[in-house]
């Protein structure tokens, strides 16, 4: 009996706590990440933002929270119940299971899989479920059209995105995320992460990851000028907060995924020793926290894509591109001998 | 009590479970995602078997792609199951027969697996030990290697059925206006802006 618990229910017991402590601090985070996206949208428009609830506003998405937990969530009489309900708690779930393999420090990964990279790009690929089942079991127009948009859209980036895994995958050599971020180690320090070498795939992973994460200028799934609020229009209360949740969940996934693959992950800035004091984590923070700036000014600045430009962008000029760095990158790893062993 | 013998079964049932209601549920996009809940329950299982790269694959392409497609149809016909299940007794023969010749054709394959002489040998010959390559390492020494041709022939495959599809849909319809990018960027105000003085009192 006591054998049966230090081999099977303590082991379950620890990674339960350990994916509750990540989940606790990753939504907390998320709660400020709202505020900040608000706040910075608002200082380019010239506004205030959110300054009411708290000192600077700083409780509003918690006011927020609570408001959406409280309200009475309404169904739909002609919608396919089950469905309906089972869409929001998909595209929730999915985006927070992503976080189990990333390493926010070396080590410091809830389960560090070999194909660590694979998992997040296969439960990124899911995420479309939520949107799709969504939109159709609302039994409504807009919803409807919003889905088919978007599973069109989510489909077309994922095919660059890859491409652009496949060539950090590459210089490395392993599917590890811990692995690739330790490949991005050296004397050199951030002129040694992937994000110059492999510039052209940063800057298509970034417009992928914005298109995949429907953020504008690619947010035609909920272009509220024509579809009302796309497929969201019939979801109310905590099903529509676990809509949103899981959306920016997912573009914390995104973010991390761009840190780890193009930014160092958890690597200081410069190998020598003030920044190595740092412990890895607050880095990794930061650079997240980056990541996510750029995507909130993007949100600011840049107006919304029509559909059939969004089209030709994947699939007319991503992956062409995409495809050929492919290519050159492993010519010129063969070639100079740089391919990892 | 083994662990990996309760995942096991938790999977494979799930599978199976779903697999039916896939034939059994009444509207076709509930089939369609019982469908995916049985993709997702088989790549749980090659996880057990420590093809964790199958796994991965098998949820990438089939649950993140080719059931995605499905469902775009399923959703976009509008059917009457209703009225498909009228010649239901009609079609049992036939249907009970592809099955039969199925489930005979797997037991074979099955068969000869178990008591084939040299098929072990020649599925393991090729892999590496675990401890010098992981899965995917393996896979992919095996396909880029022995299995070159048959690798690149299967690519071709695709890659004939994927022009045949495009060929097959992609039509030009005679006074649709298209948009040409590459001659919008190629204006220049010279090209398409002509300035006039215009009198007042008087048009153009």
């Amino acid at each position: 009996m006591i054998d049966l618990f230090w081999i099977y229910v303590f082991p379950i017991l620890i990674i339960a706590l350990q994916s509750i402590g990540l989940l606790t601090a990753l939504l907390l985070f998320i709660a400020y990440v709202l505020y900040a996206d608000r706040k910075i949208w608002a200082a380019v428009q010239m506004r205030r933002g959110p300054n009411v609830v708290g000192p600077w506003g700083l409780l509003q998405s918690f006011a927020d929270f609570i408001k959406f937990v409280l309200k009475e969530p309404v169904i739909p009489a002609g919608a396919n119940k089950g469905v309906f309900l089972l869409a929001p708690f998909i595209s929730c779930v999915l985006a927070l299971a992503a976080w189990a393999v990333i390493p926010l420090n070396a080590g410091w990964a809830v389960a560090d899989i070999n194909v660590g990279i694979l998992y997040i790009f296969a439960i990124s690929s899911l995420s479309v479920y939520g949107i799709i089942m969504g939109g159709w079991a609302s039994n409504s127009k807009y919803p409807f059209l919003a889905a088919l948009r978007s599973a069109a859209q989510m489909v077309s980036y994922e095919v660059s995105i890859g491409f652009v895994i496949i060539t950090v995958l590459l210089c490395v050599g392993s599917l590890n995320l811990s692995k690739i971020v330790q490949a991005q180690a050296g004397p050199l320090g951030l002129f040694q992460w992937f994000w110059l070498p492999l510039f052209p795939m940063f800057v298509i992973f970034f417009v992928s990851a914005l298109a995949e994460t429907n953020r504008p200028p690619f947010d035609l799934v909920e272009a509220e000028s024509e579809l009302v609020a796309g497929f969201m229009v019939e979801y109310s209360s905590t099903p529509y907060l676990l809509f949103m949740l899981g959306e920016y969940v997912a573009i914390m996934t995104m973010c991390a995924m761009g840190t780890i693959l193009f930014l160092g992950g958890w690597l200081p800035p410069f190998p020598i020793p003030p920044f190595t004091w740092v412990p890895g984590v607050v880095w990794f923070v930061l650079k997240l926290s980056f990541m996510f700036f750029l995507f909130s000014m993007v949100k600011a600045i840049v107006p919304r894509y029509r559909y059939d430009q969004l089209m030709r962008l994947g699939w007319k000029v991503f992956l062409p591109v995409t495809l050929v760095m492919v290519v050159v990158v492993a010519g010129v790893l063969q070639l100079t001998g740089l391919a990892p062993k | 009590m083994n662990l990996a013998a309760l995942f096991f079964y938790l999977f494979a049932g799930l599978t199976v479970a779903a697999a039916f209601m896939v034939i059994a549920a009444k509207n076709p996009v509930h089939s369609v995602l019982f469908l995916i809940l049985a993709f997702v329950n088989a790549a749980g299982l090659f996880m057990l078997a420590g093809a964790e790269f199958l796994a991965m694959i098998l949820v990438v392409v089939y649950v993140g792609a080719v059931a995605v497609l499905f469902l775009f149809v399923v959703m976009m016909l509008d059917v009457d199951f209703a009225e498909l299940r009228q010649g239901f007794l009609q079609y049992l023969p036939v249907g009970a027969l592809v099955g039969v010749v199925f489930l005979v054709e797997l037991l074979l394959v099955v068969g000869t697996w178990v008591t084939g002489p040299g098929v072990q040998s020649a599925i393991r010959s090729p892999i590496p030990p675990l401890q010098q390559a992981n899965n995917t390492q393996a896979l992919g020494r095996v396909l880029y290697t022995t299995y070159v041709h048959f690798f690149e022939l299967a690519g071709i495959v695709l890659l004939v059925a994927m022009i045949g599809a495009i060929v097959l849909t992609l039509r030009h319809k005679e006074g649709v206006k298209r948009q040409n990018v590459s001659r919008q960027l190629a204006r220049t105000p010279a090209t398409s802006i002509e300035i006039r003085k215009v009198r007042p009192g008087q048009g153009i």
